[in-house]
């Protein structure tokens, strides 16, 4: 096995959106520091952005202000979302937008010269080339290293603080060990938690990126840093099977949402993005479904522009329309919710951090989508918190004390931990553990299966199996460095799932249905829940602390 | 699965460099597929290929009715073809300098 030691200023661990502009930004404001970003795929087409996208859902738009944005976010989390994040990043919108544009990405306009919007907080893109935008801007820059297929473990401490982390190469026998003075996560949020809506072949075809984890949350946890609100589970309405958007229908082309009877049924359930998915459970469980994006209707044209929207961000959905010789205009679009997902971009979970997205713990930054009590970031949103986080470390590091030596033992403890796993016959038992933690989730902690509902009982249930896996994960064994990637990714989701049962457990309300659907407490109860659970992760134990609305 | 690869592989490793997943593999000089049902379906290694050796579906489990596209880049515009019994049935053209609409 290769040991790698390496040192920098600032350590990015994830390369996507908010860590390739932080990136950016610190070379913008201290050209002299060194930047190491580690990624756990290629940089040019790695996270969420993979595919592309076909609108920046948070901007600004002409006759509307930051606070604007920031209310729509704080009434959409139904009031528990942090005002004092949500305001700063909704400052930096625009201003990051015109910075992507700068940078090439296409952006329609009207014959003014100004950005055409969707709604009230949209402008429309061409986002398919997105990331490689954003990849690019950082890839051979003076200054800022690359290091692709860079799995990172978890962080390293040194009394209390953190001082850099350390990781696996996909590919090779090769272990990481990187020092530095700040730490910047970035991971992007947790996909399957839960088993998935196609769990045969198709498993992967998700609503989030499959490759996202949950590693920057567990090594927080871990670490004992403070994670807020992971109690609001993010679940998005899709289209059926091939869990492409329905926004773009949406907001684009003005589709409702309607029953099987032809009835628009979006209103009698509100509009917040829980209750759309609400809505759409409860028409089907009243024998009311399928459901669907009335879309029948409208033009040739609109079907064809949708085809292209559809290519650019999720091309599944097109080939379906293609290969069954329709669109959308000659047939409704039948929707479905997705299994959930614990993801800091949409909902207000992730990391407890303050107005510099500083968290709990020395020496850590966090930004995007593992940083909590700031909702409805989208992709400007990561951008802004990028840019935040990364002006407050330069700050906070410029001139200031030394890199910190990597401590011997832990790169003893680290090697041998990887060695031992590693046995060319134990292929498999990583997607056997995985497989079951989906089924223990489902069934017990509130997946597609019941509706998304659970009990105190169940989650109890979820609690003691999730803990016997952890056990199973102890002593299982992986066949190459990929495949022991697959397991640590495992491991940081069994931690991750942890977490959010203690968290499920603790909110005794219902306050957004779908997302936190708690059938021994279905009411909301505003005398005893306007706050913040958040917890800490001590001796092997979830401590929750409430914490007043901010 | 949303991939499989052809005869028309030459090995030239482009789409196991760009895979977000890290799901392709060199073996004897052709990419293959190392988790096939592990694919998101993000066509990042279809844009890659010059060779049009990436076959892009819907695994029967979400119902592809034995349609597969390809990506083909032309100047400005990205070129999706959808092929059907070996035969090409659609073609879709995306200009990558102007946006969508919706």
């Amino acid at each position: 096995m290769k040991i790698e030691k390496l040192k920098t200023d600032v350590l990015i661990i994830g390369g996507g959106t908010a860590g390739c502009y932080a990136a950016l930004t610190i070379k913008r404001q201290a050209p002299e520091l060194k930047v190491i970003i580690a990624e756990k795929a290629n940089i040019i087409r790695s996270g969420c952005l993979a595919a592309g996208v076909n609108a920046l859902n948070a901007y600004i738009t002409p006759g509307h202000t930051p606070q604007f944005y920031a209310d729509y976010a704080l009434n959409d989390a139904h009031g528990i979302a942090r005002k004092d994040l949500l305001l700063s990043m909704s400052e930096r919108l625009n201003g990051v937008t015109a910075d992507l544009e700068k940078l090439g990405l296409v952006i329609l306009k009207d014959e003014n010269g100004d950005y055409v919007t969707r709604g009230n907080r949209n402008i429309k893109i061409n986002g398919e080339n997105i990331k490689p935008i954003l990849a690019n801007a950082v890839t051979n820059k003076p200054g800022i290293t690359v290091i692709n297929r860079l799995n990172i473990r978890d962080l390293i401490l040194k009394d209390g603080r953190v001082t850099g982390a350390y990781g696996n190469s996909v590919r090779e026998e090769k272990l990481y060990f990187i020092s530095s003075r700040a730490v910047l996560v970035a991971t992007g949020g947790a996909a399957g938690l839960y088993k998935p809506n196609n769990p045969g072949e198709s498993r992967h075809k998700m609503w989030y990126c499959p490759f996202n984890t949950g590693a920057g949350y567990a090594m927080g946890i871990r670490a004992g840093a403070e994670m807020t609100t992971l109690e609001m589970r993010f679940i998005a309405l899709r289209c059926k099977d091939t869990i492409a958007p329905t926004g773009t229908l949406a907001q684009g082309v003005n589709a409702k949402q309607i029953n099987s009877l032809g009835e628009v049924y979006e209103n009698k359930y509100g509009l917040t993005t829980s209750q759309r998915v609400w809505g759409t459970v409860n028409e089907n469980a009243n024998g009311r479904g399928p459901c669907y994006l009335k879309t029948e209707g409208i033009t040739a044209h609109q079907a064809e522009d949708l085809e292209k929207a559809y290519l650019n961000m999720a091309p599944s959905q097109t080939l379906k329309w293609v290969a069954r010789g329709k669109n959308a205009a000659s047939e409704n679009v039948e929707i479905e919710g997705t299994e959930p997902y614990v993801v800091g971009g949409h909902t207000a979970s992730g990391y407890w951090v303050d107005g510099d997205r500083k968290t709990t713990l020395k020496g850590l930054w966090a930004a995007g989508d593992v940083a909590g009590g700031c909702p409805q970031k989208y992709v400007t949103g990561a951008l802004a918190e990028g840019e935040i986080a990364a002006k407050s470390i330069v700050g906070a590091i410029k001139g200031k004390e030394k890199i910190p030596e990597i401590p011997l033992n832990l790169i003893t403890a680290f090697a041998a931990e990887a060695q031992a796993r590693l046995d060319p016959a134990e292929k498999g038992e990583a997607e056997l553990l995985e497989k079951k933690m989906q089924q223990v989730m489902d069934s017990y902690a509130g997946g597609i299966e019941t509706n998304y509902a659970f009990t105190t009982d169940s989650l109890k249930t979820a609690d003691e199996k999730i803990k016997a896996l952890e056990l199973d994960y102890k002593s299982a064994g992986a066949a190459d460095m990929q495949d022991l990637t697959h397991l640590f990714e495992v491991g940081e989701r069994l931690t991750v799932c942890r977490a959010l049962i203690a968290h499920l457990n603790s909110r005794r309300e219902t306050r957004w249905h779908c997302f936190d659907e708690n059938a021994s407490y279905p009411d909301r109860d505003d005398d005893n829940f306007r706050c913040f659970i958040n917890s800490k992760y001590e001796n092997g134990e979830f401590k929750i602390i409430k914490r007043p609305l901010v | 699965m949303s991939i499989r690869i052809n005869e028309k592989c030459t090995g030239c490793g482009r789409c196991e460099a760009v895979c977000p997943g890290t799901l392709i593999e060199m073996k004897n000089k052709r990419a293959q597929i190392k988790y096939p049902s592990d694919c998101w379906g993000c066509a990042s290694c279809l844009k890659e290929c010059r060779f049009g050796a990436i076959e892009f579906y819907l695994a029967p489990d979400i119902g592809g009715n034995g349609t597969y596209m390809q990506v083909k880049k032309e100047g400005k515009y990205l070129a999706w073809l959808f092929y059907r019994d070996g035969r090409k049935i659609r073609e879709i053209k995306v200009d990558s300098t102007s946006s969508n609409k919706y």
